[in-house]
């Protein structure tokens, strides 16, 4: 419980008039809150003066599951649900960093498909950040765009694994299927037609006079405090630090690609406030579809399910990989004794870190200045309790 | 009311059972809490979205549990959340329903054996009306369940208590 001292402030007439702090618990059941995630707000009239985030309400045992499964295939179905808005991207990272341990080399056609559906993965991740952003902020209609949109994603991912939100696609050393007949026609299709959608948002919400009064200079993350903090992925960036994993720890192929990697700048309000934030993840889907055009371009043949080992052993010894997801730096601590099973893994999630940093970005913000505030930090609390 | 709306020259009169009128009103408006809970919420949002158009059926999302007939359990119910769970039905007003979306709420779904923080099935809590299978369900899936909820509100008499 948080002490709320009182304070007597003098009026104009020379009274005396006693205030005082008043605790505002923000959830765990609130719309923009993205879940579960409880804040213990401390309000002076309207201006926040203190933020305690309470987790666990969806914590899952993620890293006991992982020590309890009878072989590491086992875990992915669990690293699936732990970031539910971007399962394929969670797959890659474990995927690779098991790959790492056990020195296995995929073929190029896995390479390209796993790009290609992390990038994809990336639009529809942040398809929905900007979706309910938008609605936290008031604006319901886009939130209608940028599902129908993200319908057309997961229908390719339907037709490819079975799957709509969950997939266990990626396997160590390959992929469950290869992909179906007519699926590099209907990708680019879509590539073609979403160029149009990134328009129709900039004119529906991103330079909406509206939404840019209460997103400009708001929550302003500076440069060094973000890197104090450990922040990542477009919190990071939004705040003007060039710094993306795909470029500058490159992980499968991202290096033989070219893209760019999306820095806030500032043109409405100032660099590291919501709005910058809002248009890096905004700009990244614009660089996903360049990346998945060239992927998609280049397809190399192959067989996606030659290296698939039947019987995963690693050699003793620990691992850390780590890559882009689309929250930021998501890295997976594996240490492996003589087993099949892993001796215990511990999963470093980008929005646990990023979430940590509202305490202080929110500090002298109105109470719904909070909400974009939130908003823009684009949690997903399956990944912050796991 | 729209099939008898301007149809008639001079005022009439319906004859209906009074249960008939309730359920149909009850039926088709059914306002849902706004509540996602885990991986399930993501595919209640997508029901809810443009391709699949929850509200065609009366299902409009509302952010308070005094406003709302029907909640959606979607997802996994840990132990520190099912207190909350409990206390959010409690706000709810009569009549109030429960769909249970997902294996995890139906009876603790993937974190059935190891999970040592999920309970096992929202139903421990809270009287379920309609279970919907899946991990996570298709949003088609979450209609269909809507509409048994509402197949069943349709059978409900005043005459005879409700079985919780």
């Amino acid at each position: 419980m948080i002490e709320t001292p009182q304070k007597i402030i003098k009026t104009s007439t020379g009274r005396s008039l006693r205030t005082e702090e008043m605790v505002v618990n923000m959830g765990p059941q609130h719309p923009s809150t993205h879940g579960v995630l409880r804040l213990e707000v401390v309000l002076d009239g309207e201006i926040v003066v203190d933020v305690v985030p309470h987790m666990g309400y969806l914590h899952r045992c993620f890293e006991k599951h992982c020590e309890h499964m009878t072989n590491y295939q086992q875990v992915i179905p669990y690293v699936d649900r732990m970031d539910y808005t971007a399962a394929m991207t969670n797959e890659l990272a474990f995927v690779v960093g098991v790959e790492k341990m056990l020195k296995i080399e995929v073929s190029e056609r896995v390479h390209y498909i796993r790009i290609i559906m992390a990038e994809l993965q990336r639009i529809a991740s942040h398809l929905i950040a900007i979706g309910t952003f938008g609605i936290d902020m008031g604006a319901f209609t886009p939130f209608l765009y940028c599902f129908r949109d993200r319908e057309r994603i997961l229908d390719m991912f339907e037709a490819t694994c079975g799957a709509r939100l969950l997939y266990n696609y990626m396997w160590v050393g390959g992929l469950s299927h290869d992909l179906p007949p007519g699926f590099v026609e209907t990708a680019k299709q879509f590539c073609v037609d979403f160029k149009k959608t990134l328009k129709d948002l900039n004119d529906l919400l991103n330079y909406n006079e509206i939404f840019i009064k209460r997103t400009a200079n708001v929550g302003i993350l500076p440069k060094d405090l973000a890197i104090n903090y450990a922040c990542s992925g477009p919190m990071l960036r939004g705040s003007g630090v060039d710094w993306d994993l795909r470029r500058d720890d490159p992980y499968t192929l991202y290096h033989k690609f070219n893209w760019e990697v999306v820095v806030g700048k500032g043109e409405v309000g100032t660099v590291g406030d919501v709005w910058n934030r809002h248009m890096v993840r905004q700009r990244e889907m614009e660089q996903s579809v360049y990346i998945i055009e060239q992927a998609l371009a280049s397809l190399p043949d192959g067989d996606v399910s030659k290296t698939i080992p039947k019987r995963i052993r690693p050699t003793p010894g620990d691992n850390y990989t780590r890559i882009e997801s689309p929250r930021g730096e998501l890295g997976f601590y594996i240490i492996a004794e003589d087993s099949v099973t892993p001796y215990r893994i511990k999963a470093r999630a980008p929005a646990f870190v990023n979430l940590s940093v509202i305490n202080e970005i929110s500090k002298g913000a109105m109470l719904a200045d909070l909400v974009a505030i939130m908003g823009s930090i684009d949690i997903v609390l399956g990944e912050v309790d796991r | 009311m729209g099939l008898l709306d301007q149809k008639f020259e001079n005022a009439n009169v319906v004859v209906t059972t009074m249960d008939k009128l309730l359920n149909w009103a009850r039926l088709s408006s059914l306002w849902q809490m706004q509540f996602g809970l885990a991986c399930c919420a993501i595919e209640m949002m997508a029901a809810s979205a443009s391709n699949f158009d929850m509200m065609r059926f009366g299902v409009i999302p509302r952010a308070t549990p005094r406003q709302c007939d029907v909640m959606i359990v979607s997802g996994t119910v840990t132990l520190k959340m099912a207190s909350r769970i409990k206390r959010l039905y409690d706000q709810m007003s009569e009549p109030r329903y429960v769909i249970s979306m997902g294996s995890c709420s139906n009876c603790g779904g993937p974190y059935w054996e190891h999970g040592y923080h999920v309970l096992k099935g929202v139903d421990r809590v809270i009287p379920v009306d309609v279970y919907v299978p899946g991990c996570p369900p298709r949003p088609e899936a979450l209609i269909e369940g809507l509409i048994k909820l509402q197949e069943k509100i349709r059978n409900e008499s005043m005459a005879k208590k409700k079985a919780v």
